[in-house]
Order: C-alpha cells, then sequence, then structure tokens
C-alpha cells in the first residue's frame, strides 16, 4: 500500500496532434509487456462483468459439509471455510475489487481533475491555497489517512472507496495543475485567448484534452494500486463487509489456513498479483506509447 | 543555503496546522466517546459523566482545538485518554522501533533496487533486466501482509534462521538509552543484543523494503537509460571511455535525482506499510499505536502521532531537495 | 477479551444469601471439583516461562483496566482477600485467613493474614485495606484513578470499611448482598502498596506493586511484560524465576512462535489449528467448558420480532451443531438455554429448538410471511470468547436463514460503538454473548433477561424482553436463601423465557488455549483467566 502509483508514474510530456490516438494504439500494440497487461486487465474485467453468466456457483452459498475441499473438477480452486466455490468467489471477487479500484480512482480524478485545472489555470491565491492544501494531504502517509477514514466512519464498501479517493486526489490534482500549466503557455491557447474565446471554452477545448493523456496513465496505475490499498484495508478488518467477495478480505480470512489449505489464501494473492501487475504493464506501455521522444 | 532551509522549515508551520486541524475535525466528527471505550459496560452514567468533565471532553469544539494547540506550541501534546500516560512518552518508545525499521528497510530498498537498475539499465534487454524488471512489479504487487506471513513461514519457522517475531529477546539485556536498539547496543558495546537485534529486524524490514526496492530499481533504470542517451555522456563515450566509466563517473549521480525524489516521496508509504508489518511481526512500533488509538478513540495519541509522521514527511522531502544540490551542481538553494 | 461484559449490571436492593456457601471459610461446598492452589506443588523449581496473548495490557493497576490482556497480567501481581481456586468460581482464604458474618448478613469481618509483605517491603495490614477501597470508592481521595470502571460492582452496598486491630477489618453494608464475598476474589479489588501508590501517583499503572507471586521487572510496550519471582510469597514461591507476559497481536504467528519453542503457552488459537496441535507431540490443546453463552438476541419491541412465532422460527432456522462444527473446533456446545451448564440451575430438561427448516417456515407463514420477510442481522467485528470468528459466524448464519426465507442483511460496527447502540435498542437482530464471572445464575438470567434491565440507554437486555412472570421468578430467586429452591426458580424462568424466544441461544464456547508439554501444572481457569505461579518447566 501507499502512494505506490503516484511513485512509479515519471513525469509525462505529450503534445496533441491529429491521428494522436491512433498512432498511439499502434505503437501500444507494439509493446509485448502492454499487450500481457490489456489481456489481463481484458480478462478479469469481462469476468467481471460476466460473473452471473461464467462463474460456475453461487458466490455466497454454503455448504459447511464441504469445507476447504482441495482444487478438483468439481470446484476447480477448491473451497474456502464456509465450503464456498473458490473459482466463483474470485470470478465475483473481481467485481468488487475492480469496483473500488475504478470508482475510488474516478473519484479521485474528477476531483483531483477539477482542483488542478482550477489551480492551474487561475493561478494566484486559488493556486496556493488549492496545492497546499494537497501537501498537507500528501504529508499524510496515504495508509494512514485511508485507515483513519474508514476507521471514524466505520467499515464499509462506500467508506474504504471514499477513503482511497481521497488519498488519490493529491496526485492527479498535481498532475493536472502541471499539464495545465504547460498548455496554457502554447500558442494555441494564446491565440484562442487573443480570439476571444471564454476561459471555459478554453479549459474544456484546448487545456483538458490536452492533460488527458498522463490521466490516463495515472489512471491505469492508480486502479492497481487501489486494489491493494483495499486489500490492506481488508487486512484490517476496514474493507469489504460480509458476504460480499471481495479479493482482500477472501485473502485475510483464509490466511489462517495457510498451512493446512493454501489454496485458499493463495488463489485470491494471485488474483490480487495479477491483476496489479496487469494495470502496471498497460500503464507503463501507455506512458511509453504516449511518450513523443520515443517518437523518431 | 542556510535561508532557504530556513524558508523551507518555517513552511513546517502551517503544514503542521493543517494537518492537526484536518485530524482534529475528524476525530470529533464520530460519535463514539472515548470514555465508553474505557470505562466498560458497568460504570454508572454518573462515573461516565464524571470522566468526561475531567477530560473535559464537554467544551465546544474550536476552545478544545485552541487547548491542545496551545499545547503542542508548548511542546506538550496531551495525555493518552487510554492510558493515562504523555503522548510524548509514548512517541518516545514507540517511534525509535518505526524508525529503525524504516531506515533499515529503506537502507535494503536503495541498496538493492539501485544496483539492480544500474546493472539493468548497462544491459538493457538482456535476460537479467528482463528478469529483474518482471521481479520488481511482481514484488510491487504483492499484498504486504501476505508477504510477511509467508518470509515467516520460510526463514523463520522452516529453516529457523531467524526470529518469528518481536524486536529483541526477553533474554538480552540492553539498556535502553535512545529506544534504537541497534543504536542502544552500539553505545553500551553490548555485542550480543546488536546482534540480535539485527537478527530481529531482519525479515520485517525485508518485507517492508520490497514496495519501495521495485519502484527504485524501475525509476534507477528509466532514469539511467534517459541520461545514457544525452549529448554529454555520448561525448564521453566518444572519446573511447570504457562503459563501466562512462556509467559510474558521468551517468550516475545525474540519474539519481528522480531516484532520490522516490525515495523520499516513499518514506510515507513505508510509514503507511509499516502498520501492516508490525502488526505481523509483533513490532511495537507507531503504527500499532496509531491503529489502536484510531479504534479506541484516543485523540491525543491519534492527533500527536499523525503530526509526527507528517512532520517527519516533510523534513525527509526537504533533505531529499538538499541533496539535488550535491547530485547536480547546477541546482543551488538561495 | 474485554471484560466489558463479564460483570452483570445488578441494580438491586436486597439478596438474601446462600448462608452454606457463606460460613464455610474453605468455601468447598457443592464444589467436589474444586482443588485449592496450595495443592499445586512445584515439581521442579527455576527457569523463565513465557505467556504470549493478542495485545498488550491497558495498565497494571487492577482498580482501573477493564480488559482481559490487562487482567492477566494483574492478576499474577496483586492478591485479593479471597480467591477463587485453582479450577472453579469457588473461593478460598488469599490475604485473609479466615472471615465471618453477622446474623443479618450486613457485617463482615476478616481476620488478615499476618507478616505479608508487599513488593517493596512495606507490611500488608488493615489499614492497607481501607486504603484500597477508598482509593476506589472515595471520589476525593488524592490517589482515586482517573477511570474506575468496577469499584461500582465490586463494592456494591458496602457503606464503610473499619479498621479493628492491625490484621482485622470490617465491612459494613447497606443492605445484604450475597455476591459481596465472590467479588473480594474479583482482579479489580486486588490490593495494591499504598506506599506505591502514595511513590507514583499517576504512574502507579505502570509501577505496579502488590503482594502477590510475581514483582514486576519492566514492561517494553507492544512488545513484552517481566516479571520475576516473589520469593517471599506467602503461600510459596512460585516455580519459576522469571515470568514473560508477551504481546504477539497475529493468532498464525504467536501459535509458530511455540512451534518453535519461544513460548510456553498462548491463548487466542484460530480454530483451524487445533488439529495441527493435537497432532504436535511436544502441545497440549486445553479445552473446558466454558461460562459464557453466545446468543442471537431479537429486538421483541418491533415488527417482525414482537410477534414470537417469527422469534421461533428464528430458532428453527439455526443448525447449532455445524456451527459448532465449523467455527469453534467442534469443542463448544450448541446451545438451547441462556445459562450455560457449567452453572447450577441449567434446565436441562427444556427442549431445544430443532434444526428443521420447515417449522421454520410453517410458523413464519402463521404470522404472515409466507413469503420470507426481510431484516438486518447485526454482528460484533471483534472476536470474543463466545464468538470466535464472528465475521464467518455471521455469514453462515445469514445463509442459514436465508434457506427459510429470512433475508437478513449483515451490518456492523466497532466494538464501542456496537455495544452503545444495543444498549439503546437500535437493532433488529443482533450476535452477542456474555461471560459469567461469579457462577451465579442471576448473573446471566437477571442481567440479561429481566424487565429491570431493559431501560433503553443503558440496557443490557438487548431483546427488550419483559416478561412479568419471569421478573417475578428471578426476583424470588434472589431473596431465597436455599440453593436447591433458587436452582428450581430459575429452570422455571428458563422454561418461560425458552417459550417465548426472545433468543436464539447459539452456542457456549469452551474455553480454548494451548501449551508445550514441558509447562507443567498449566490450567487455564473457567473465568478465562491466566494464573501462573503453580506452572514449573521440566526443562
Amino acid at each position: 500500500m501507499g502512494n505506490h502509483a503516484a511513485s512509479l508514474a515519471r513525469p509525462v510530456e505529450i503534445r496533441i496532434a491529429p491521428g494522436f490516438y491512433a498512432d498511439t494504439w499502434r505503437r501500444l500494440r507494439r509493446s509485448p509487456g502492454a499487450m500481457v497487461g490489456l489481456a489481463i486487465v481484458g480478462l478479469f474485467g469481462t469476468l467481471a462483468v460476466l460473473a452471473p453468466l461464467v462463474a460456475p456457483a453461487n458466490p455466497i452459498t454454503q455448504d459447511l459439509n464441504a469445507r476447504l475441499l482441495p482444487p478438483s473438477w468439481g470446484h476447480w480452486l477448491g473451497t474456502d471455510d464456509l465450503g464456498r466455490d473458490l473459482l466463483s468467489r474470485i470470478i465475483y471477487g473481481g467485481r468488487t475489487s475492480l469496483t473500488v479500484g475504478v470508482v475510488s480512482i474516478s473519484l479521485a480524478l474528477v476531483v483531483g481533475a477539477l482542483l488542478g485545472l482550477l489551480a492551474g489555470f487561475y493561478r494566484g491565491w486559488a493556486d496556493s491555497v488549492t496545492m497546499r492544501t494537497m501537501d498537507i494531504m500528501l504529508a499524510f502517509p496515504a495508509t494512514l489517512l485511508a485507515i483513519f477514514i474508514v476507521g471514524i466512519r466505520g467499515p464499509s464498501l462506500n467508506n474504504a472507496m471514499l477513503a482511497i479517493g481521497v488519498i488519490n486526489i493529491p496526485i492527479f490534482a498535481r498532475i493536472v495543475r502541471g499539464s495545465v500549466l504547460r498548455v496554457r503557455q502554447e500558442d494555441f491557447v494564446e491565440g484562442a485567448r487573443a480570439l476571444g474565446a471564454s476561459q471555459i471554452r478554453i479549459l474544456g477545448r484546448h487545456v483538458l484534452p490536452n492533460a488527458l493523456a498522463p490521466i490516463i496513465v495515472q489512471a491505469t496505475l492508480g486502479i492497481g494500486s487501489a486494489v491493494l490499498e483495499a486489500a490492506g484495508l481488508s487486512f484490517l478488518g476496514l474493507g469489504a463487509q460480509a458476504p460480499t467477495p471481495e479479493w482482500g478480505t477472501m485473502l485475510t480470512n483464509t490466511r489462517e489456513f495457510l498451512r493446512d489449505a493454501p489454496w485458499a489464501a493463495t488463489f485470491p494473492g494471485i488474483a490480487i498479483l495479477l491483476t496489479v501487475v496487469g494495470f502496471n504493464l498497460l500503464g507503463d506501455g501507455l506512458r511509453d506509447a504516449l511518450d513523443p521522444r520515443l517518437r523518431q | 543555503m542556510a535561508r532557504y532551509v530556513g524558508r523551507r522549515l518555517l513552511e513546517l508551520v502551517p503544514v503542521a496546522f493543517g494537518v492537526l486541524l484536518v485530524v482534529f475535525i475528524i476525530s470529533h466528527l464520530t460519535p463514539a466517546d472515548p470514555v465508553l471505550v474505557i470505562l466498560g459496560e458497568h460504570a454508572s452514567p454518573a462515573t461516565v459523566e464524571r470522566l468526561r468533565a475531567e477530560l473535559r471532553l464537554n467544551d465546544p469544539l474550536p476552545v478544545q482545538f485552541v487547548r491542545y494547540v496551545g499545547g503542542v506550541l508548548h511542546g506538550d501534546l496531551g495525555r493518552s485518554i487510554k492510558q493515562n500516560e504523555r503522548v510524548t512518552v509514548q512517541l518516545a518508545t514507540r517511534f525509535p522501533a518505526t524508525f529503525e525499521l524504516t531506515i533499515a528497510a529503506m537502507l535494503i530498498a536503495s541498496a538493492v533496487g539501485i544496483l539492480t537498475g544500474v546493472v539493468a539499465a548497462a544491459r538493457q534487454n538482456s535476460w537479467f533486466d528482463a528478469v529483474s524488471m518482471f521481479a520488481a512489479l511482481v514484488g510491487f504487487s504483492m499484498p504486504i501482509f501476505w508477504l510477511g506471513i509467508m518470509l515467516i513461514l520460510l526463514f523463520a519457522w522452516y529453516l529457523g534462521w531467524v526470529p518469528i517475531s518481536g524486536r529483541l529477546d526477553y533474554t538480552i539485556e540492553l539498556t535502553r538509552l535512545t529506544n534504537f536498539y541497534l543504536l542502544d547496543a552500539l553505545l553500551t558495546r553490548n555485542w550480543a543484543a546488536l546482534g540480535n537485534a539485527a537478527r530481529h529486524l531482519i525479515l520485517p524490514a525485508v518485507t517492508l523494503s520490497t514496495v519501495p526496492l521495485a519502484i527504485i530499481a524501475r525509476m534507477t533504470r528509466s532514469s539511467l537509460l534517459e541520461v545514457l542517451r544525452q549529448d554529454y555522456v555520448r561525448t564521453a563515450r566518444a572519446k573511447g571511455l570504457a562503459e563501466r566509466i562512462v556509467v559510474m563517473r558521468h551517468a550516475l549521480k545525474n540519474a539519481f535525482i528522480p531516484v532520490v525524489t522516490v525515495i523520499g516521496l516513499n518514506v510515507g508509504s513505508l510509514l503507511g506499510g509499516a502498520i501492516l508489518t508490525e502488526t505481523i511481526f509483533a513490532w511495537p512500533g507507531m503504527g500499532r499505536l496509531v491503529v489502536d488509538a484510531i479504534f479506541a478513540r484516543d485523540y491525543p495519541v491519534v492527533q500527536g502521532t499523525v503530526l509526527v509522521i507528517a512532520l517527519l514527511f516533510v523534513v525527509v522531502n526537504l533533505l531529499v531537495d538538499l541533496s539535488y544540490a550535491y547530485l547536480d551542481p547546477r541546482i543551488r538553494y538561495g | 477479551m474485554n471484560l466489558n461484559q463479564r460483570v452483570a449490571r445488578l441494580a438491586w436492593p436486597v439478596i438474601i444469601v446462600v448462608v452454606s456457601f457463606m460460613l464455610a471459610p474453605t468455601a468447598s461446598v457443592g464444589a467436589p471439583m474444586s482443588s485449592s492452589w496450595d495443592a499445586k506443588a512445584c515439581g521442579r523449581v527455576g527457569g523463565t516461562l513465557v505467556f504470549a496473548q493478542g495485545d498488550d495490557p491497558d495498565g497494571l493497576d487492577p482498580h482501573e483496566v477493564t480488559d482481559g490482556f490487562s487482567v492477566n497480567n494483574v492478576s499474577n501481581v496483586f492478591d485479593t482477600l479471597v480467591r477463587f481456586t485453582a479450577d472453579s468460581t469457588q473461593v478460598e482464604p488469599s490475604l485473609a485467613e479466615s472471615w465471618t458474618v453477622s446474623a443479618d448478613n450486613l457485617v463482615w469481618t476478616f481476620k488478615l493474614r499476618k507478616g505479608v509483605k508487599f513488593h517493596d517491603g512495606t507490611p500488608f495490614n488493615a489499614e492497607a485495606v481501607k486504603f484500597n477501597f477508598e482509593r476506589q470508592t472515595v471520589e476525593k481521595h488524592p490517589y482515586h484513578p482517573r477511570a474506575v470502571g468496577y469499584a461500582d460492582f465490586t463494592f456494591q452496598n458496602v457503606k464503610s470499611v473499619d479498621v479493628v486491630d492491625e490484621y482485622t477489618v470490617r465491612w459494613n453494608l447497606s443492605a445484604p448482598y450475597a455476591p459481596f464475598i465472590t467479588n473480594q476474589a474479583m482482579f479489580a479489588t486486588g490490593i495494591v502498596s499504598p506506599t506505591a501508590v502514595k511513590q507514583y501517583g499517576q504512574d502507579f499503572f505502570k509501577h505496579p506493586v502488590g503482594t502477590g507471586p510475581f514483582k514486576f521487572v519492566e514492561w517494553i510496550q507492544k512488545d513484552h511484560v517481566t516479571y520475576e519471582a516473589n520469593r517471599d510469597y506467602f503461600a510459596g514461591r512460585p516455580c519459576v524465576d522469571r515470568l514473560i507476559i508477551r504481546t504477539i497481536p497475529d493468532n498464525t504467528v504467536r501459535l509458530l512462535e511455540m512451534e518453535r519453542g519461544t513460548v510456553h503457552i498462548i491463548i487466542g488459537v484460530n480454530p483451524p489449528d487445533y488439529d495441527r496441535i493435537r497432532r504436535n507431540a511436544e502441545l497440549v490443546l486445553f479445552t473446558g467448558a466454558g461460562l459464557n453463552t453466545g446468543y442471537v438476541s431479537m429486538n421483541t419491541e418491533v415488527a417482525p420480532f414482537s410477534d414470537r412465532r417469527v422469534r421461533q422460527a428464528i430458532n428453527y432456522a439455526i443448525d447449532r451443531s455445524s456451527l459448532v462444527n465449523a467455527f469453534y473446533g467442534g469443542v463448544g456446545i450448541p446451545a438451547k438455554n441462556p445459562l450455560p451448564p457449567t452453572i447450577w440451575g441449567y434446565a436441562d430438561k427444556v427442549q431445544a429448538y430443532e434444526y428443521s427448516v420447515d417449522k421454520a417456515k410453517k410458523l413464519l407463514a402463521e404470522a404472515g410471511f409466507a413469503n420470507g420477510l426481510t431484516t438486518e442481522l447485526w454482528w460484533p467485528n471483534r472476536a470474543r470468547p463466545y464468538l470466535t470468528q464472528p465475521q464467518k459466524i455471521a455469514e453462515a448464519l445469514q445463509a442459514q436463514l436465508g434457506l427459510a426465507g429470512i433475508q437478513a442483511k449483515l451490518v456492523t460496527y466497532d466494538w464501542g460503538t456496537y455495544l452503545s447502540k444495543l444498549r439503546n435498542g437500535e437493532d433488529p437482530m443482533a450476535i452477542i454473548g456474555w461471560i459469567g464471572d461469579n457462577g451465579d445464575p442471576d448473573n446471566f438470567l437477571y442481567a440479561l433477561l429481566d424487565k429491570d434491565n431493559a431501560v433503553r440507554g443503558k440496557a443490557q437486555n438487548y431483546a427488550f424482553y419483559k416478561s412479568d412472570a419471569v421478573h417475578r421468578l428471578l426476583i424470588q430467586a434472589q431473596r431465597v436463601g436455599d440453593q436447591a429452591t433458587r436452582a428450581q426458580l430459575y429452570e422455571q424462568a428458563q422454561e418461560i423465557i425458552h417459550r417465548d424466544a426472545p433468543w436464539a441461544p447459539l452456542v457456549h464456547a469452551s474455553r480454548v488455549s494451548a501449551y508445550r508439554k514441558d509447562a507443567q501444572n498449566y490450567l487455564y481457569h473457567p473465568l478465562e483467566i491466566t494464573w501462573l505461579h503453580r506452572v514449573w518447566l521440566s526443562k
């Protein structure tokens, strides 16, 4: 846990040109890492969306006579300590975990981007106040802040998403502000302003699209980290609440069987690992594909 | 230089104030009552009310906040509600435990991470590059509490190379001067304690180091690759210098700037990871202190701990900024 | 473990006591199983004993602490006037050699043991007893601790204490109160050194000085507490030279330490590990009948649980044996009564609601819920002795209720918030439990199911069950002296309670601990307190 994504992300400098996204996609396809990442993310994403169709069993149906069964034809990944089919729980658990990732990062993105846009575009005191606030938030260890928010508000999935969202706000605010500061000096923005375009229009038509690339990269990496953050909160009993399957909770609740039924704790762990690796490979690939310096 | 440091240290004041305000507000948003938590079920309502009054929890929140900040200005962080002990005393024993663990983890992460990154960059696209970078990715993606238990099972329980948990065997006598055990052992020339404390430190430090190690390795590699593409490196190569000398003498120092930045930024996430690591390894540090305090609504302890962590984070990043001047002579602080 | 729930709120006027019980100084009446601490000899003297538990003590001042982790510490440092025997809730002499009670049951006179010294060398005497009582109960006392959780209960009805002579104290009660003598064995009445209290003031909680078998050496917070043997202990020195009480938060890690031989005794074992311990030739799994009940409380004041048929349906819908097997490692007892069978007065003739989804559905249909009903099931987010794995038990109950057509949403809060919400009756249906402390049925039935204790805001009767018939029986049982008569009254009360079904009793969990074979003479006390002075190490 922690400011993973923030630390992994190198600063990105991008200039949008016509055909840019098509080019990016072409470059992305040439990167094997990115394709592997995309495949993993795509696989888990598809499984999550189609969970009711693909899961072999109901993820919360218990059978106390079939506890901790090892992997077999009946239960491909075995069962957990309540006799629930692990494969089905991992498929449904992906729904929860990915939802946590997507919702919390969306929250951080929207709020962070808004703050960053305003700070970068208007400068002055709005900038100072916003960015000092962001500094204060960054001064908190992210995990502690998340524990603090959920601990005080009570354990629930919504509060976990809120907490993870909040700790990611400053990262997006900084990225967007940086992009805005760079873009607003550009000729075409100066030109638009000279032509009398309104502030809103300039923000919406020119500044925002140009800040989009680094946001995409950061969001991709951030979702992976959010999945890990949620797992850490679950370890402390502050994550998704029973009986909702969620990878972190599954891992935490089965870790006491690590020596007797290793599969029960290992498969959720691998699911987390694969997903985070997938998002990082994809994020890295996107960054390289979007990086103009490699365009030679 | 001195003026720059002075100005940066002054900036600590608003940050500290902001942190305190935020923590104070969030803490008191909760309906739960620390007095109920400590008195238990069978205390009469009168007893509960008396203790609330004694702790002055009935005063309006702004009054409580002003009183608290006033205390902080005099170096008084108040007393723990749960244990009736000075928060400063609790921090003095717990903080060194966490800090020792964090420093050890950071040393491991930096040493191994930088070395791996340099080798990977120097041999770009080799099998070492591929394997080490994939390993870094896996290390980064691993839930830390899972890794911790796996390491205990393998190295402490099965192989018996290191102790399972704790900070020092109870059989070892140690005069605790600073509560940094390694330092205390050195100061008192207590070699038995030094060895024992070091052995206890290994597993939790390795566990805690995985995430920053992964980040540092990747950052070193990419940063070094970038520098190697630059003109002055090409010039050095053109002059016929050996590749090793080019990398070591010319490129590395410059490549370190983003690496050092990352190390600084990760102190925060390390302290966060320490919460989970301390729970698994029964490490008597600040992470457990603050989590317990959050659950017990022990406001003074929560506020004191968060304040110290936040200040530490800011100071570390100041040191990082100062190190830039050393790493890149073009950067000057006036 | 937290003792918050150990002690009932006993807000009553009068009790007539069990006379035979009080008059016997050794108090072995009615307890053939009870064995005195003095009967336990050391096979070998020396060595360092290591005991590990899940959390640090909150403090080491017996007058202040309320949590079980602290109790395991202070119980080894401080003595009480009388003490529980090694394996029962009967009491035997300790700092008091003998006691008598006046005919009107209002004056208790204790003869104190002579020649006992506190660890700081100062003498134990009647003045010390008086100081201890006043420290806890007199608010203006200069050494009154900041938070005294237990005195209201342990010294209930006590007006004053007189020093008759150096070794005689006299307690004056305002009304007869049977549990008085048992309460003088509870950790909270531990006798602290007045001199040390004056010396350390507010810091006494980390400088405990008593008369007990172990002397405090140092406390490295969140790590361990070190004690050394009190070689002058009046009941004979403890078998080991040193005692270490370690804090290891993770259950798995704690067991790993014991398997490696670095810890001798642990409490807090994951049920899945029971078999692993049994298979290990070096380890012993200790299990003993518990003094607790885990149950589902249904709020009888709100629909649909105001309907008795719905409450009975819930009782039929629960498969208790599978819960015991799955979550208690098979070592608990499925519950049919609020009282555990370890307590006299247990109504064994009550016929349990058997597991029958059909009967549950039929009753629900009669109550107008033929298509099922939707409600909430609350569960506490903290493991308790009677609730080893709260989340999983909640999930299993939810699934079982679902089979009977009851869709229950799971709701949880942290422990403190949970209790205060239950006391306010904010829950429709909640998983909760109780650990007894003095082995009296009153401690369960009156405390948890009498209408006197169903006052919103401070209720222990979380079901808000208000039966006049039960109330009459329970009050009568408080006033008669004869235990056999009392037992009959309690059995009648349990039958009514069974029919009205304000609870779905779940399980009486066993007390579980584990230790290495070389730790001899170890016994996990029925009160789930760990006394360690008679444990000796065979190597």
